[in-house]
């Protein structure tokens, strides 16, 4: 894989409430190379969604230069897919045209949606098929399950095709079940379009199984400690959680996780 | 469950017909006069021998009723919009709208009709302003309260205010929108009917004003009975309108798939 650097945050350091008020993260340094899977895990309030904001350009750093795709971030990416541990449909649309809003909002699609609606509407059935949805396109979102909605979630931040995609925690609230049936989806969606992606979680399985490096975050200020490439081959399966890598790496992922928690303040 | 349902729909019938069965039987039982209180047949043949007056009255209360709450709903709507969206707009201007939805509307019609002149004006001013705090105030709501992850995924995917507002908020907040209209077009009716009875020559609060000033008592109860009326038709309108278009937000469990 050609390693250049698609997302690269140098030095970056965040306080919320001015210059006396909480730091979420500090002289942090990180980069993502361009069609990699990136993992973020750390104690809880380590500023995980710190980092996700900051390279939405969501929120501005207090300290320090993010870069996204070569160019400095200056506010609101405009094409960022992004996904959450709520699955925030919107109700009063079916899950189709729950796919549909960015479309609706990102340019250039917006201006000729109308236009290319068939088009459109036959993009997002694909992907919904391809994540098991077929059947519940005229569904609205409270008809659906938990993890259901989550499958449709993820439709929503892919059906734009961004380049990079954000998500934070977008498995936690499912059963364990469900939660690795997602994993095979994430995985198998990004084998096929090699979107960028960075995935916050808390979970370490989740993340050896996912990802190709994951990066520790310290407690809050929240600064990456160490990271780790995971070479497991691709595509990973139920079966790969059982290898001895597979749990070698996690216990060590563990250990680091530890040692951080207990040098939380 | 069937015949729940069909007593569920009895059930406004048979409340009113009770209560006015138990206002005659009191009347009659305690030989009220009916120029005290008269009973609700009394009123009824008034109603009916003095249909054309009222609804020549009736008319005009409807109108500047309609009139008002629609001025209410559009600047509601804006004010709501406005507010809702903006932090600083917020608290500049909620303070101000909480003091003024605080003064005695009655107290303002004397005020109106020095600058209107009497009639229909100050009616259709009175009802706006009674009308129109609920709508803002529930509209406000409705967008203030709009998800912050949510607007991480639009902000991200380069959406503007007004992207944010019309996609998202808007639809969001029907069902308070609703709501506040329900209760709006109640006060519509009693905002007209207070300027028409201080200040007006035609209307259900003028007709009021007059019979109790000739004592016909009867026929005060049968305007009184024609304006609640029309309260509920149109209550009855704005419930069967958000029905049809939040029918999202009354979600029925029926067809929800577990798992």
């Amino acid at each position: 894989m050609a390693s250049e650097r698609f997302v690269e945050i140098a030095d970056v350091s965040l306080h919320f409430g001015g210059a006396q008020g909480t730091l979420a993260v500090e002289h942090l340094n990180m980069s993502v190379a361009a069609g990699e899977l990136t993992a973020v895990v750390g104690p809880s309030g380590c500023g995980k969604s710190s980092l996700m904001k900051l390279v939405a350009g969501l929120v501005p750093p207090t300290r320090g230069t993010i870069e996204v795709g070569g160019v400095p971030v200056k506010g609101p990416l405009k094409v960022v897919g992004m996904a959450f541990q709520n699955p925030t449909l919107l109700p009063w649309r079916t899950t189709l045209e729950n796919l549909m809003l960015p479309l609706q909002i990102v340019r250039p699609y917006r201006s000729r949606f109308r236009a290319d609606r068939p088009q459109h509407e036959a993009n997002a059935r694909r992907l919904l098929e391809r994540v098991g949805l077929h059947g519940f396109e005229e569904r609205f979102p409270w008809q659906l399950s938990g993890g259901m909605q989550q499958r449709a979630s993820l439709c929503r931040a892919l059906i734009h095709k961004p380049s990079l995609l954000m998500l934070d925690e977008p498995f936690a609230a499912l059963d364990a079940f469900t939660r690795e049936d997602l994993w095979d989806v994430l995985q198998a969606m990004w084998m096929a379009e090699k979107f960028t992606t960075i995935l916050v979680t808390h979970d370490l399985r989740e993340a050896v199984y996912l990802a190709d490096t994951v990066h520790i975050m310290s407690a809050r200020p929240g600064r990456i400690v160490s990271s780790y490439h995971i070479d497991l081959p691709r595509p990973r399966n139920p079966e790969t959680a059982f290898l001895a890598e597979f749990t070698d790496l996690v216990h060590t992922l563990r250990e680091q996780t530890r040692k951080e928690r207990a040098a939380a303040p | 469950m069937t015949s729940n349902k069909w007593l569920g729909r009895a059930m406004p019938y048979l409340t009113v017909l009770a209560m006015l069965l138990v206002w005659e039987l009191t009347c009659v039982l305690f030989a009220i006069p009916s120029f005290v209180l008269p009973r609700p047949t009394v009123v009824a043949v008034s109603l009916y021998q003095n249909f054309n007056t009222i609804w020549f009255h009736a008319e005009r209360t409807l109108l500047t009723t309609l009139l008002g709450f629609g001025l209410a709903v559009g600047v509601g709507l804006i004010l709501g919009i406005v507010v809702g969206s903006s932090q600083l707009v917020y608290q500049g201007l909620y303070p101000v709208l909480v003091g003024f939805n605080s003064i005695p509307k009655v107290a303002l019609v004397p005020l109106m009709v020095v600058w209107f002149g009497i009639g229909s004006v100050p009616a259709v001013l009175t009802a706006f302003m009674l009308s129109f705090f609920p709508i803002a105030v529930n509209i406000a709501t409705g967008i203030a309260t709009l998800e912050p992850e949510l607007q991480d995924v639009l902000r991200s995917l380069g959406a503007s205010r007004l992207d944010i507002i019309s996609k998202v908020g808007l639809p969001r907040s029907l069902p308070y929108f609703f709501a506040s209209l329900k209760i709006a077009i109640t006060l519509a009716f009693v905002g007209s009917v207070i300027s028409e009875t201080l200040a007006s020559d035609r209307g259900i609060g003028t007709l009021v004003e007059q019979a109790s000033a000739n004592f016909k008592i009867p026929l005060v109860f049968a305007g009184l009975v024609v304006v609640a009326t029309l309260g509920i038709a149109m209550y009855a309108i704005f419930a069967y309108l958000e029905k049809r278009m939040t029918h999202w937000a009354t979600r029925t469990v029926e067809f929800g798939i577990g798992g």
